[in-house]
């Protein structure tokens, strides 16, 4: 983790060797002007972003439980949490889960919000309006939308099993949140209609800058429709692509608050995730010191993910 | 939560000529199909907030007979929550602007240097903290500072989504003011404090309102900070009141469905009222 404070409050007092007299007095007191235009910023992430990561890898080193909010003690355990949460029983579950989750959940976002991007691409009437309103899911707080889907998920009087049940021969009653096996796969869902605005409204921006004439051009040399697509829209969406797909395995290993508002993290563990593990850990069972090390352990999943992934693309995010 | 790319949401506005839309039924029917499939639980949420009692029946498809109970039960047993969450994205409206804007203006027209560019990458590091992690942190820190249920607290705690969105949003719109400008303002004699004051802040307020609407609708919409930061009913943003609404009455669907239609009106509010600030201050940001 950067410490961008190190550097920038170091610059708050004058340099030593300041030339002295009018002019350079002056030149300071401009630049101590701009510093603290900057400083409040930089003070803010410190405490919300750069302490707690270095406070969490701290506790993932110590017995930080109820105990330690009485008298102030969190002894120091080495490597005791780590091995205690890989050696729970649902560990490897929760690991799987957050793999299906966060790779279900992009493809699905990705694919919808592409297909959706282009459609509304083209011009039509209403366009506009239709686009705005499509995003209104991502605008809604969340566990809003994962309420509501719970009532539309329900086995015996949910609206989607009700519309399955009208299907002729079709005799089905799944119980999406109900059942370990579907779980997991309706909790995907719920996230993916709850990332499709995000990718469509991405991509539709990267459309947008995709010059007309290369169109106009390629249409010349016969490359319309798919093959437009394939040979202009793609390598010249790429950057974006890039883009979205980095942050959207960046938010998706993070979430909480779709498994919590629909299942829980139930039944038996299902749709538990290294996330909503973590939060059980620390907020559940108060045993914040396994807690801090889950959470230290999805920082470093997302970091080596993204590290690899710049890295491939650095060209692509240098934009 | 969508944070640092957002600003490039509608790059080419003036990229077409704006000609009149050809007509094409066939496609504004299927743009409607898939505006419907993606607004049903939309649909059915404000469905089912008007229908009578729903204790545990299929609900009607269509709200034949309107019925406000569920509106009257949901204000009476949630109204507190509905201000109590106000309170606290305004606040954390007005922090984080007061915080990010001055350091958006620096990092634009400051000669910074190298520090313009390590903020920047702390930035896009902070997209990478999991909420739990800073929840985590946040409790124990917040527990010795007697910060778990207050109203400063939670501000605080949810303008963390607000505050490094709204510098990349705004640093990229500041940066498009010409420099000429505020160099003008300093020729005249303003320093930089009343250059930004009268000069930056005004021409900014696209910009502005943009940042300050996705900051409301973050913390108005944070779930993690209210469950882990409060721990009584004292404080409950809604929420965390719709939350534990639906782990204990499961049975009566319509106040629920009800105070989730509330919770979800500033979102409504935005996209109708604002949205020729947010498209206005979204360009100018990304024309750099």
């Amino acid at each position: 983790m950067a410490d961008p404070a190190v550097g920038v409050r170091s610059r708050t007092a004058p340099p030593a060797g300041a030339p002295a007299g009018r002019r350079g007095s002056q030149k300071t007191q401009a630049r101590v002007v701009q510093v603290a235009f900057l400083v409040p910023a930089v003070v803010y992430l410190v405490l919300f972003f750069g302490y707690p990561v270095v406070k969490n890898v701290l506790m993932g080193f110590q017995a930080y439980t109820t105990r330690t909010f009485y008298t102030g003690e969190a002894p120091w355990v080495g490597l005791a949490n780590y091995s205690a949460v890989v050696g729970n029983a649902i560990f490897d579950r929760t690991l799987w889960n957050t793999l299906f989750f966060t790779v279900g959940s992009i493809v699905g976002q990705f694919a919808i919000g592409l297909a959706i991007a282009v459609f509304f691409h083209k011009k039509f009437a209403l366009s506009g309006v239709l686009r705005s309103l499509i995003l209104l899911p991502w605008l809604i707080p969340m566990i809003a939308g994962t309420a509501v889907w719970r009532w539309i998920l329900d086995t015996d009087n949910g609206a989607l099993n009700r519309l399955l049940s009208a299907v002729p021969g079709l005799d089905l009653h799944p119980n999406w949140l109900t059942s370990p096996e579907l779980a997991l796969l309706a909790v995907i869902g719920v996230n993916i209609w709850l990332g499709i605005p995000f990718n469509m409204t991405i991509l539709y921006g990267g459309l947008q800058e995709i010059p007309e004439d290369l169109y106009e051009a390629g249409a010349l040399d016969g490359a319309t429709g798919w093959r437009a697509f394939r040979h202009i829209t793609w390598p010249m969406l790429r950057p974006v692509v890039t883009v979205v797909l980095v942050l959207g395995v960046v938010y998706t290993l993070k979430v909480i608050d779709v498994i919590l508002g629909l299942t829980n993290g139930g039944p038996a563990n299902s749709t538990q995730t290294i996330s909503t593990f973590s939060y059980d850990m620390s907020f559940r069972q108060f045993d914040f010191g396994q807690g801090a090390a889950l959470g230290n352990i999805l920082i470093l999943i997302s970091l080596v993910f993204a590290v690899v992934y710049l890295r491939i693309n650095r060209k692509a995010v240098d934009e | 939560m969508s944070a640092v790319v957002t600003h490039r949401t509608e790059p080419g506005a003036p990229v077409r000529p704006s000609g009149r839309a050809p007509r094409r039924p066939v496609h504004t029917v299927v743009g409607i199909l898939i505006l419907a499939v993606m607004l049903f639980p939309l649909y059915w949420m404000v469905n089912v907030s008007l229908q009578p009692a729903g204790n545990a029946v299929a609900t009607p498809w269509f709200p034949a007979d309107i019925t406000l109970r569920g509106y009257s039960t949901a204000i009476s047993e949630q109204g507190g929550n509905l201000v109590t969450s106000l309170v606290i994205s305004l606040g954390a409206v007005v922090f984080s602007l007061v915080i990010a804007t001055p350091a958006a203006y620096a990092m634009a027209h400051f000669k910074l240097g190298r520090w313009a560019t390590i903020v920047l990458f702390g930035i896009l590091v902070t997209q990478m903290v999991p909420g739990i992690v800073v929840a985590n942190a946040l409790y124990s820190a917040y527990s010795d500072l007697g910060l778990l249920n207050t109203v400063p607290g939670l501000i605080l705690a949810d303008s963390a989504a607000g505050i490094p969105f709204s510098i990349i949003l705004m640093r990229a719109f500041m940066g498009s003011i010409p420099t000429s400008i505020v160099e003008a303002a300093y020729v005249d004699g303003a320093g930089h404090v009343r250059a930004f004051f009268s000069i930056v802040l005004p021409m900014s307020r696209n910009a502005l309102i943009t940042a300050g609407l996705f900051t409301f609708l973050f913390a108005w919409g944070d779930f993690l900070f209210a469950l882990t930061l409060t721990t009584t009913a004292d404080l409950r943003p809604i929420t965390l009141g719709l939350y534990t609404y639906v782990g204990s009455f499961v049975a009566d669907w319509s106040p629920i469905m009800a105070t989730a239609v509330l919770s979800s009106l500033p979102a409504i509010a935005l996209l109708v009222l604002a949205q020729r600030y947010v498209a206005a201050g979204v360009t100018g940001g990304a024309v750099k």
